[in-house]
């Protein structure tokens, strides 16, 4: 903080280089590699972060498209049914750990201090850290893939006794790097709530602040509460696995449906770890392309506390079919129906704000209005997934893929994929390529409903999950979402080529890009420079 | 939080203990009481038995099905048979579906107290003898037992060899 303050005199707008020249009473600043390694800069790990949560969902991309290539037609063409299950684990471990929580953590770093007119984010040699000790996870991860015996393949819920009894000698280096990214999101969320909590500009009081920097603190909390008992779980798994405990193994006292319910104490709050910042996202771009401001402000808050709330209260809703008293059951499903009123809500207050609003389509607003449409289509099916006698039926089939997809990629994703177009300008100074943006956007969107929406119908008709071969009736629509799935891979490129070039050049981004946008991101100019708000400015 | 992922171990112990609802039986000998015999209801009680997988024992019970009035005594038994050459030290658990009658299920006398040994190529059979509560809830006509066999030999109770011989 100190010598940030001693930084006021640099011009606003002076370049990366003329910053260093400043950093009096330090060594020259390090170049090369070394500035991305032991950076502190808020905004430089945001960019990695943003980078390697865009890696890591091309990593787990290519994983997709060899499960739908296997699933193209039933029988077993390309893949071996062990290294499927690879697949499918690796893929949801990479998707959930590597592409969306980086993505969101990104955003934070990159965007609430310039949010809440903070200089750095609280605690900037703890950010590098919990930076940098993700890489070493996911190689850790992906190079269990290429052992002998190959890398996890018991899903990435990793029941018991799957991960425990049956599961390879690699375990253990999934049990690590489980633990890795969990120390990493701690810290990232630590760091989130010191920097609202203390770092908020004089006069930003609590019902001022952003709703992006309102939304990531909840999931801070949640993060806080709930990867520790995801880093309970997988110790568990470790010594039943290899030291002889018997946690989850029937023979030696455990319970293996006593995992269940751990892993889902921690897996629920966590979707709502992967939503509550997109939802933070949207509440930011539908006021600015509707030129209208937030409908419903404070209900917006008071909604993602009572989900973050309730998504303690709701785990159970995954095993159903565990057997269950059915006191239980109905507990449970009217829990979980409870959650669509908070979440109903806050779709209401976005289209309440659209309503009448003076609207222009720019690619980040139209990845936003297709994630109302989208991802609303996501809550009804986890509806339907609630109803418990309902969910007999469709548990464990494609219709729960579909779901999870739908809230996931149309969700999270697609408005990760909004925030970047959406604050692209204020990153790099320049403003993207608008009609290669809609090309990616009208892509994504045809081929992601090509790819998803036909699976709530393999799952009506009963196709199981997590398999390498089907029966013949479902070969048909099978091929057509492998071919939306590959369609909506190549889409993603369409996405790279717009971000490169959009940082290598392109037209010259004004401060505030987007006529309607409120904010104080908007009030420091395009590109931000290397250090901003070192006064802090003043909230009417 | 970490400490409270292991807290609820014991936890979920407790809770299935006290409502009953895992289908979790007593691990220990329940005292018969001389109850009246409920002969107004039969109640039907079927026994699975399976073996975890790779442990060369036949497990299967003597009879599937037995129609039992609430709070008679009843007596049947497993067959287990090692298939192999080494002797092997076996450990049976039960459970009982629907969960919320297990609170009901009383055994008296079960194999599944103690480790079970059996030499290579020995048999044996295996003894149960249970009643079922007679305020067994009306709504439940059907009690399923299941009992895995697991394989312990590795698992250090080759000291107990001798004492779960005898059976």
């Amino acid at each position: 903080m100190n010598t940030l303050t001693q930084e006021n005199q640099v011009s606003m707008d002076g370049s990366l280089q003329d910053d260093h020249n400043h950093d009096d009473g330090h060594h020259a600043p390090p170049s090369g590699i070394m500035r991305w390694l032991l950076t502190t800069n808020h905004k430089d790990i945001g960019t990695l972060y943003l980078w390697f949560s865009f890696i890591m969902f091309l990593t787990g991309g290519l994983m997709a498209m060899v499960i739908r290539a296997e699933l193209f037609q039933p029988g077993l063409q390309l893949v071996d049914p062990n290294f499927f299950n690879q697949m499918t684990t690796v893929h949801g471990l990479v998707m959930v750990f590597g592409a969306v929580m980086p993505a969101f953590t990104g955003l934070a770093n990159w965007m609430i201090p310039m949010m809440i007119g903070a200089p750095d984010m609280a605690l900037p040699r703890m950010n590098n850290w919990s930076f940098w000790i993700l890489p070493f996870a996911f190689i850790i991860l992906l190079s269990s893939l290429f052992m002998e015996g190959g890398g996890p393949n018991f899903g990435w819920t990793f029941y018991a006794p799957l991960s425990t009894e049956y599961s390879p000698d690699s375990t253990a280096l999934f049990v690590f790097s489980i633990h890795i990214m969990g120390i990493s999101s701690i810290m990232g969320a630590i760091n989130v709530i010191v920097t609202v909590i203390n770092m908020r500009a004089p006069g930003m009081t609590w019902m001022k602040l952003p709703l992006f920097a309102w939304t990531w603190l909840i999931t801070a909390f949640l993060l806080i509460a709930v990867m520790p008992v995801l880093a309970g779980a997988v110790t568990m798994v470790l010594t039943d696995k290899y030291f002889g405990t018997s946690f989850f193994e029937a023979a030696g006292g455990g319970d293996p449906v006593m995992f269940q319910h751990i892993f889902w104490f921690f897996g629920h709050p966590e979707v709502y770890i992967m939503i509550l910042p997109s939802f933070g996202i949207m509440s930011a771009i539908i006021p600015t392309f509707s030129r209208k401001k937030l409908f419903g402000y404070s209900s917006m808050v008071y909604a993602t506390a009572s989900i973050a709330i309730l998504s303690f209260l709701v785990w159970a809703h995954h095993m159903f079919t565990t057997g269950m008293p059915v006191f239980a059951e109905l507990f449970f499903m009217y829990c979980t129906m409870l959650i669509s009123v908070p979440t109903g809500v806050k779709i209401f207050n976005w289209v309440a704000t659209m309503w009448k609003g003076s609207l222009t389509f720019e690619t980040p607003m139209l990845f936003a209005i297709s994630f109302l449409v989208l991802f609303t289509i996501g809550g009804f099916s986890g509806l339907m997934l609630a109803i418990t006698p309902a969910d007999f039926q469709y548990h464990d089939t494609y219709f729960v893929v579909a779901h999870f997809h739908y809230v996931l990629v149309t969700g999270a994703i697609f408005t990760i994929m909004a925030a970047v177009y959406y604050w692209i300008p204020k990153w790099t100074g320049h403003m993207y390529n608008e009609r290669l943006g809609k090309l990616h956007f009208w892509c994504s969107v045809i081929s992601v409903n090509i790819l998803f929406f036909p699976m709530h119908f393999l799952g009506l008709a009963g196709m199981p999950r997590r398999i390498p071969d089907y029966a013949i009736q479902f070969a048909d629509v099978n091929q057509i979402v492998s071919i939306g799935g590959f369609a909506f891979g190549l889409s993603q490129l369409i996405f790279l080529v717009v971000v490169i070039k959009c940082i290598r050049g392109g037209e010259k981004a004004p401060a505030k890009p987007w006529e309607g946008a409120e904010g104080l991101e908007w009030e420091i100019p395009s590109p931000a420079p290397y250090h901003s708000f070192t006064t802090p400015p003043v909230i009417k | 939080m970490f400490g409270f992922g292991f807290a609820l171990v014991p936890l979920y112990d407790v809770l299935c203990d006290q409502l009953g609802i895992n289908g979790k039986t007593q691990n220990s000998a329940s005292q018969y009481i001389d109850n009246e015999i409920d002969k107004s209801r039969l109640i039907t009680v079927e026994f699975i038995s399976q073996v975890q997988n790779n442990m060369p024992w036949e497990f299967i019970p003597q009879v599937n099905r037995l129609q039992v009035h609430p709070g008679e005594l009843v007596r049947t038994h497993f067959k287990a048979k090692n298939l192999s050459n080494l002797n092997i030290v076996g450990q049976a658990i039960p459970s009982v579906s629907p969960g919320r009658g297990a609170a009901y299920f009383n055994k008296t006398e079960c194999f599944c107290f103690n480790q079970q040994t059996l030499a290579a190529k020995s048999s044996a059979d295996l003894p149960l003898i249970f009643y079922v509560d007679p305020a067994l809830p009306d709504n439940i006509s059907t009690l399923t037992l299941s009992y895995t066999l697991y394989n312990i030999t590795d698992k250090g109770y080759v000291d107990v060899l001798e004492q779960g011989a005898a059976k």
